[in-house]
């Protein structure tokens, strides 16, 4: 067939014409709720499951090039499909279907804006993202991340009618675009002054001196980092995800944030030729403070939705680390090593973005049983919504870090990326990285702790409300979307070979070499990153052995004692007097936090007094980079455009004295 | 291809009978330091054999995850305890897990117990799944720290060839190791709930850690958490004789050595309870508050050995 061919390119376009056309779809009949859920929703989530299995395919077939017969006159789109760009469609995929079959249970009539509209921006907003990806000049590239901006500012601001709500979209479209401003940039050094703004032609050009790499390498850094959530960029997240729709910000964490990593990596590894180690340093340090600080605040958060945004936070800040490491490897031509940070880079990403997503639906979830986004008015949902806290669970230990989910495979692998460091050639860095690991495992140890928080407090206990009586579970595509993410979590945990192999592709095009070798040395059931003899770690044989020791026992027990179990009152300690609100609220859980990690927050508490006869206690934790950074910027830029406003004066001959006065200036230059 | 199957299954089932023994040895040692009449050093069996006959009583609004979680706990330490070398180092099942693995191993069963004793929704419940949870995210990254200098030793996170490596040096202690081994047994005591972090003997509700989390267990629920963390303080000394005296261990396919490796294992393991009921008669326990102090010293020992190990093995 020479007309049609189904090459992953014109797969991958046909699915983004599909998604719009969804959209466009829903837009004709806005206010048909059934026909949005019922009918466009699923078919996206279809399409989406497509796209996964296209990207799967397009990692391991050979580039494909094309430029469409759209854009400005002289200034067509090119579009390009290669295993860094087919791996992250594949993420989008898979994750997305999932999403979408949760959206169309979730969507409800009333809520916010016309579900028709609604399926419009949500659309659009995938659509976009996998423009993104697929983008291969600067022009496509800014136009699909501009429309990746707006459609998903739309959809946070969904609940316009809400001023908090308003006040975080302001605050994501302005630091969307100030990013935006600094990839315009990026692009700009790229071509170095040539005029042709394709990847093909950026690529080709060699840089003699680093002066300008490195500016297009910080200018990438600071424009992707705004979309990503790096310190100090970070400030819309903690306010864009809890106001938008949880479907949204499942969205919006699980994916989009993985574009401005794609971005990133397809600047650095792809678009530069050079590479400087202390570049890899600045992005490894950037990446622990922003690992360090998210996991911190989402400690001490009382909201639970915010609280799954600082910890999107940290988990970019884990990305960042393992993309630093990668570069400094590079610089020294260190390529198998660069390409296991990577590795570890990439699964990251796609763990990240199965479980994030995972998390914020549940919150949906239990935001749709129970109206309540306060960790200290919910607690005991395990009871009413069994099936929503059992896939959360799934979700929380795999967030945790905790073996054999995915979450585990990706921290295993960055740390063993970490102890082959003493192999680089400078010393200096070589003092640098044990502060590096050790800090990076107080992470790790810090996540397990908020996510115990997050799921103890939600799902476990006593319900703190009374209201909370009546939650209900889940039910139908929202279960099934729920499901979905939460075996993605498993399976990548449980097949890391597998997927490693896949992810060589990705590194072989980036790096110019991977450990596919190694990875399965000792069979496909064990990953061996350098050696065998180095490291190996088997989740499947973990699983098998955990599940047979527990079988064995409880069967031996059961066999050797009896079974009989009474109930009875809950014994603690004997205190008659058992209340929910004796229980440790969110509050509590943060205060050891707040206690040793003091300076990271800027706390005021208001203590009742001994004396008060009706007493109250209020603690508010902020960041204080709001009072160092933001407020002082905001504070300038009022004040200059307080100087702009005084030029107003709304008389008309005052504005005819500036023309005129002008016009005099530039006859004296024109002269 | 089956001796080795042997030796892991021979291996295991030593370190899950013999651990409630150890715990019987320290406390008795214990009690001699302390001018008490000990209670006989097989006094755990007869507790675990106690519990294990009585009916378990569980809470009203007990969940399925309550029920669950002292056998995964108790799943996860047989775990451990099958890929830490401490007879011999040719464990087929070690390469299914390495050091850093080993320490996931902990966390899941210590997320599993913290989520448990969340979820009846009791006041003591829940604090001690906060503190224990405080106690852990101290710990465990002073713990990876401590193993990552042996690991940089013996160019490996393997505890089968982290242990051949150590057992073949000259010198066996080196400074990076011995500031390791410092942080090491703070460590220790911290996540076994010993003195000065947690009282394993106290019932005192305003100081109690790891008590306050399985209050509400009862009967075979709660032998089984009393025998998971007996067997949690063996793997714990276990890994430390191996990583910071591996002497006399066997090497792999060696089985003459077997028994020699096993009386070594025993004698060491004598020392390192009696060594640990001293420290726990000489020491006060701590405020909570001054937990974070002594965890972030073993926490900053263990970067030093490693600064050290880079310093002065690599020049």
């Amino acid at each position: 067939m020479p007309s049609f061919d189904l090459a992953p390119l014109t797969l991958v376009t046909g699915i983004i014409v599909t998604w719009i056309l969804l959209g466009v779809a829903g837009v004709l009949a806005p206010s048909n709720l059934r026909y949005v859920t019922r009918v466009l929703l699923p078919l996206g989530g279809l399409t989406a499951l497509i796209l996964a299995a296209v990207g799967v395919a397009g990692m391991s077939s050979d580039t494909a090039a094309r430029v469409l017969p759209l854009g400005l006159p002289d200034l067509p789109f090119h579009i390009r499909l290669d295993a860094l760009a087919a791996f992250f469609l594949a993420l989008l995929g898979a994750v997305s279907a999932g999403i979408s079959l949760f959206y169309a249970g979730y969507l409800r009539a009333g809520e916010a804006n016309s579900p028709g509209l609604t399926c419009l921006q949500y659309h659009l907003f995938l659509a976009s993202m996998a423009t993104i990806f697929i983008a291969d000049d600067g022009y496509l590239f800014m136009v699909a991340w501009e429309t990746m901006a707006l459609s998903s500012y739309f959809l946070v601001t969904s609940n316009h009618r809400d001023a908090v709500t308003r006040d975080a979209g302001f605050l994501y479209l302005l630091v969307a675009h100030v990013g935006a401003i600094g990839i315009l940039l990026c692009f700009g050094v790229l071509q170095s002054g040539a005029g042709d703004y394709t990847f093909a032609a950026m690529r080709l050009i060699e840089r003699p001196t680093a002066g300008w790499a490195t500016a297009a390498y910080l200018l990438a850094l600071f424009g992707f980092g705004a979309k990503a959530g790096i310190l100090p960029l970070h400030v819309w997240l903690p306010e864009a995800h809890p106001a938008a729709p949880s479907p949204v910000s499942a969205l919006m964490s699980g994916v989009m944030l993985k574009t401005a990593i794609y971005g990133m990596l397809r600047v650095t590894f792809d678009l530069l030729n050079v590479h400087m180690w202390w570049w890899g340093v600045l992005t490894l340090s950037l990446g622990l403070l922003t690992a360090l600080f998210g996991v911190l605040f989402a400690a001490v958060q009382t909201d639970m939705k915010r609280l799954l945004a600082y910890s999107s936070i940290e988990n970019i800040g884990i990305v960042l680390i393992s993309i630093g490491l990668a570069i400094t490897f590079r610089a020294f031509g260190m390529n198998a090593l660069a390409s296991l940070a990577l590795v570890a880079a990439l699964y990251h990403c796609l763990n990240h973005a199965f479980f994030k997503s995972l998390l914020f639906l549940v919150t949906g979830s239990v935001l749709h049983a129970t109206n309540e986004r306060s960790l200290g008015r919910l607690g005991g949902l395990i009871h009413r919504m069994p099936v929503v806290a059992w896939l959360a669970l799934v979700g929380t230990l795999a967030i945790a870090g905790l073996p054999p989910l995915n979450g585990f495979v990706s921290e295993w692998l960055l740390l063993q990326a970490f102890l082959l460091t003493p192999g680089l050639p400078n010393s200096y860095l070589n003092m640098l990285v044990p502060v590096a690991a050790a800090s990076l495992a107080l992470t790790f140890a810090l996540s397990g702790y908020v996510m115990v928080k997050f799921y103890g407090v939600i799902f476990l206990g006593r319900p703190r409300e009374a209201k909370l009586a009546e939650a209900h579970d889940a039910v139908g595509c929202e279960r099934v979307g729920l499901a979905w993410l939460a075996v993605g979590c498993i399976v990548l945990g449980v097949i890391p070979a597998t997927v490693i192999l896949e992810l060589g592709n990705v590194t072989s095009q980036l790096v110019g070499t991977n450990i596919n070798d190694s990875v399965v040395a000792s069979g496909w059931l064990f990953v061996t990153p350098i050696a065998p003899a180095r490291a190996s770690y088997s989740p499947l044989i973990f699983l098998l052995v955990i599940t047979a020791v527990l079988l064995i026992v409880f069967l031996l027990v059961r066999a050797f004692y009896h079974g009989r179990m009474r109930r009875g009152a809950a014994w603690d300690c004997g205190f008659p007097l058992q209340t929910a609100r004796m229980q440790d609220t969110a509050e509590g859980f943060g205060q050891p936090i707040k206690q040793i990690f003091e300076h990271f927050f800027r706390i005021e508490r208001h203590m009742p007094s001994p004396f008060d006869r009706a007493p109250c206690y209020r603690s508010r934790t902020e960041d204080r980079l709001w009072y160092w950074l933001y407020l002082p910027i905001a504070r300038a830029v009022g004040r200059v455009s307080g100087w702009v406003g005084s030029l107003q004066r709304g008389r008309i001959h005052i504005y005819l004295i500036y023309s005129f006065a002008t016009l005099i200036l530039l006859l004296l230059f024109a002269r | 291809m089956i001796e080795p199957v042997l030796s892991q299954l021979f291996q295991t089932l030593l370190a899950v009978l013999v651990a409630p023994l150890m715990l019987g040895w320290i406390n008795n040692c214990r009690a001699w330091l302390q001018n008490k009449s000990a209670p006989g050093i097989l006094q755990p069996y007869r507790t675990l054999r106690k519990l294990f006959h009585k009916d378990a009583v569980l809470a009203h609004n007990a969940s399925s995850l309550f029920r669950n979680a002292p056998y995964l706990n108790f799943g996860c330490m047989v775990l451990a305890a099958s890929i830490v070398p401490v007879v011999e180092t040719n464990l087929p099942f070690a390469h299914a897990a390495d050091a850093i693995a080993l320490v996931g191993i902990f966390a899941l069963a210590r997320v599993f117990m913290a989520l448990a004793a969340m979820d009846i929704g009791t006041a003591f419940g829940s604090l001690g799944a906060r503190r224990e949870m405080l106690v852990a995210f101290l710990a465990e990254p002073a713990l990876l720290m401590v193993l990552f200098t042996p690991a940089l030793i013996s160019q490996s996170t393997s505890l089968n060839t982290m242990v051949e490596t150590l057992a073949q040096r000259e010198v066996a202690l080196s400074p990076g190791l011995a500031y390791a081994a410092v942080a090491f047994v703070m460590v220790l005591l911290a996540e076994n709930a010993r003195i000065p972090i947690d009282n394993p003997s106290t019932h005192l509700e305003l100081t109690m850690i790891h008590e306050a989390m399985i209050l509400e267990y009862s009967a075979r629920h709660l032998a089984l958490i009393e025998w998971a963390s007996a067997m949690k303080l063996m793997i714990y000394c276990a890994i430390g004789i191996a990583v910071f005296m591996p002497w006399g261990i066997a090497a792999a396919g060696n089985w003459p050595t077997l028994p020699i490796a096993t009386v070594a294992l025993v004698v060491k393991l004598m020392f390192a309870g009696a060594g640990l009921a001293l420290l726990e008669t000489v020491s006060a326990k701590l405020r909570i508050f001054r937990a974070p102090e002594f965890l972030g010293m073993a926490f900053l020992l263990g970067v030093l050995g490693m600064l050290t190990h880079f310093l002065l093995e690599r020049a």
